[in-house]
């Protein structure tokens, strides 16, 4: 889960990291109240989930009244890479000197958390990462212990970063590990932390991602999460339905049961020369509501022409699944799409002799369930 | 033969009590696992299916010589559930539970690092070593006694490539779900290094997908230390980056690390074919072994 800006920077400011002045607004007139109240100059930045905003147009630097109401109005309502923006942040222009970069993450390799300083800030990180990986210094923490202010310290002092502002610098990212550990983060960014004449440092941006397996222990967070939600229409609906999905861009549905057996799948109508419209994995043990709710998300996918259904039970049992795709298809005059099923593994043979074949199309392996969904999903754009 | 798990494995079975711990219990026994306790705090006492649930571990350990625990409790508690068997200095603990969250992951990472007991999991369907004993929620049905070892980090992925294997009579020394998550106790190498030293095992496939960099370490280790021949699987090649695709672990990021290309071209340096589909995979083993 991932908490935008204002929620991230009010995480921040409430743990005592520093902060521009700013406010919510979602609408003009309120944008330019809030303008004036901050004094200009003042940042207009887009509330929604993407990198690069400031390139695609959703963050604007305004010096009056004049050009906030331009800018919030350009704004608000604008399509950011397929994100609709219904709020602004307008934040008090930090005047500064130097930018740095900041952030926590698990390094999954090593199992452990790891501490990043950079003086490369304020641009693509993971850029840097690539193409100059020694302009980041990098403190690994054992989890058990937590941040030791010594590693901090020596983050810093590893990564360059001037002396006049070394000792907050620290405190800023022992700041940051707390948080990460106590409000169960996987990422917590800042970039850029920016450095002003007076030796002050500021949080200009604020990246906090949440572990979601983690939620049920952070209820203020989850509440926030209810209030981060938005964007694409059918993740919203996954949401609901407590799928994992990820919508794509091809024509050939796919509901399976297994993050690896699903992604197999995407691959094979890949193979086999179609292109996948979504991932959508249903877990372990789905019932036939599950089943039923997944072909719903799927049918409602304008893009999709066919589906294929790829189902290996273990835990999962095939007589389940059946009833739930009888279930979906039953309800229907006409079948909106062709659907493909594949059943093995548990119950399969209970499952084979309860699905309706008046409203399926049926394949005993994967392969040619795959190639005739591929199939059906070309004839209907011939 | 086998690794890590045969008949003689004394099995607990911690959350026995609940709906899935009781309904698996029940599914080893048949298979044949010799699952000697249940551990439930607050239910010591009771029995399940006839085998007799203690309210530690540690108790289980003492009354009935239990050496690996398969764990079966709900994310908010199995960390500490795996600690327990940590401090119960058993040989092996598998964990089924989903869902884990990641920090109570590293702080048993940790803590591992200092014990003698290997973890496979979490998030895993765990291991079975056929005719002899299954600890998870692998179907027992499909595999087959032979001298294939699998490594695998997706369970229903498992179930397909085996399910290749063995319809074409080729059956299995032990295959092992190490799982999907970022933070995992057993991982490729150590598993590809477990069936290179058992004598029955003549061929390997190995399932990776998408993220992180264990399948690059794992080609690595192959290229050294590994003579066995190696057939491997690379699930997500069509997962676009930032998208993270189901299991924890599984999302290229940004910069272009993590993906199925580097992945697969990792694993062909190091001499080992990477099937575009679970048949191909299992077209190598069948080479391998004719």
């Amino acid at each position: 889960m991932k908490l935008h800006e204002y929620q991230a920077k009010q995480v921040f400011a409430d743990a005592g990291i520093p902060t521009p002045a700013s406010e919510l607004a979602s609408d003009v007139d309120g944008a330019v109240a809030a303008a004036e109240e901050i004094g200009y100059p003042v940042a207009i930045k887009a509330q929604v989930q993407v990198g690069g905003r400031g390139k695609a147009g959703g963050i604007k630097l305004v010096e009056d009244a004049d050009e906030a109401r331009e800018a919030a109005d350009e704004i608000l309502g604008m399509d950011l890479k397929g994100y609709h923006v219904d709020r602004v942040l307008v934040e008090e222009a930090v005047d500064f000197v130097n930018e740095l970069y900041v952030g926590i993450t698990m390094d999954r390799g090593e199992g452990k958390p790891v501490a990043m300083v950079s003086t490369k800030g304020g641009v693509n990180i993971e850029e840097v990462a690539e193409e100059d990986p020694d302009a980041i210094a990098r403190e690994h923490i054992d989890p058990s212990f937590g941040m030791h202010a010594y590693q901090a310290r020596k983050a810093v002092y590893d990564a360059g970063v001037d002396q006049s502002v070394a000792r907050d610098v620290s405190n800023v990212l022992m700041t940051l590990y707390e948080l990460w550990d106590a409000r169960d983060g996987s990422d917590a960014e800042i970039n850029p932390l920016m450095v002003t004449s007076d030796d002050e440092v500021i949080a200009a941006d604020a990246v906090m991602n949440i572990d979601e397996d983690a939620l049920f222990r952070q209820p203020e967070l989850a509440e926030m999460e209810e209030e981060a939600a938005g964007g694409d229409e059918l993740e919203q609906k996954a949401d609901e339905y407590d799928f994992d999905y990820v919508r794509l861009d091809g024509n050939v549905g796919i509901i399976g049961n297994g993050a690896g057996l699903v992604m197999t799948t995407l691959d094979l109508v890949d193979h086999y020369g179609g292109e996948p419209a979504n991932f959508l994995d249903v877990g372990g043990g789905a019932k036939a509501e599950r089943i039923a709710n997944a072909l719903d998300m799927v049918f409602s996918d304008d893009n999709v022409d066919s589906v294929v259904f790829n189902i290996f039970g273990g835990i999962t049992r095939g007589d389940e699944v059946a009833r739930g795709i009888n279930e979906a298809l039953e309800q229907f005059d006409e079948i909106p799409k062709p659907v493909v099923v594949r059943l093995a593994g548990t119950n399969w043979e209970e499952g084979m002799e309860i699905l309706n074949e008046d409203l399926v199309t049926v394949e005993q392996t994967l392969e040619d369930a795959v190639q005739r969904a591929v199939e059906y999903a070309g004839e209907v754009n011939e | 033969m086998s690794v890590l798990v045969d008949d003689d494995t004394r099995v607990v079975v911690q959350g026995i009590t609940g709906g899935e711990g009781k309904f698996h219990a029940q599914q080893m026994m048949e298979y044949g696992t010799n699952v000697v306790a249940g551990a439930v705090p607050g239910k010591g006492g009771q029995e399940v299916e006839g085998v007799p649930v203690y309210d530690t571990v540690h108790e289980a350990v003492e009354e009935e010589n239990a050496d690996t625990s398969v764990i079966f409790v709900p994310p908010a508690f199995a960390g500490d559930a795996v600690f327990e068997s940590l401090d119960a200095d058993l040989d092996l603990a598998v964990a089924i539970t989903e869902g884990i969250p990641t920090q109570d992951m590293a702080r048993v990472n940790k803590r591992l690092s200092e014990t003698d007991t290997r973890l496979i999991g979490p998030n895993c369907p765990g291991l079975i070593t056929p005719g002899e004993a299954k600890l998870g929620i692998l179907p027992g049905n499909i595999f087959a006694e032979g001298n294939v070892g699998l490594v695998s980090r997706s369970g229903t992925l498992t179930y397909q490539v085996v399910d290749s294997l063995t319809n074409r009579g080729i059956g299995q020394t032990t295959a092992i779900g190490i799982g999907g998550d970022p933070i995992i106790g057993t991982d490729f190498v150590d598993a590809l290094e477990l069936f290179e030293d058992d004598p029955d095992t003549d061929a390997i496939v190995m399932c990776g997908e998408i993220g992180g960099e264990d399948e690059e370490e794992a080609a690595a280790f192959i290229d050294d230390y590994v003579d066995t021949p190696v057939a491997g699987f690379i699930a997500g090649r069509t997962a676009p980056p930032g998208k993270r695709m189901g299991h924890a672990g599984a999302i290229v990021s940004g910069s272009g690390t993590g993906t199925a290309e580097s992945k697969i071209s990792a694993l062909n340096d190091a001499g080992v074919p990477v099937g575009d589909t679970p048949e191909e995979v299992a077209d190598h083993i069948e080479e391998f072994l004719a």
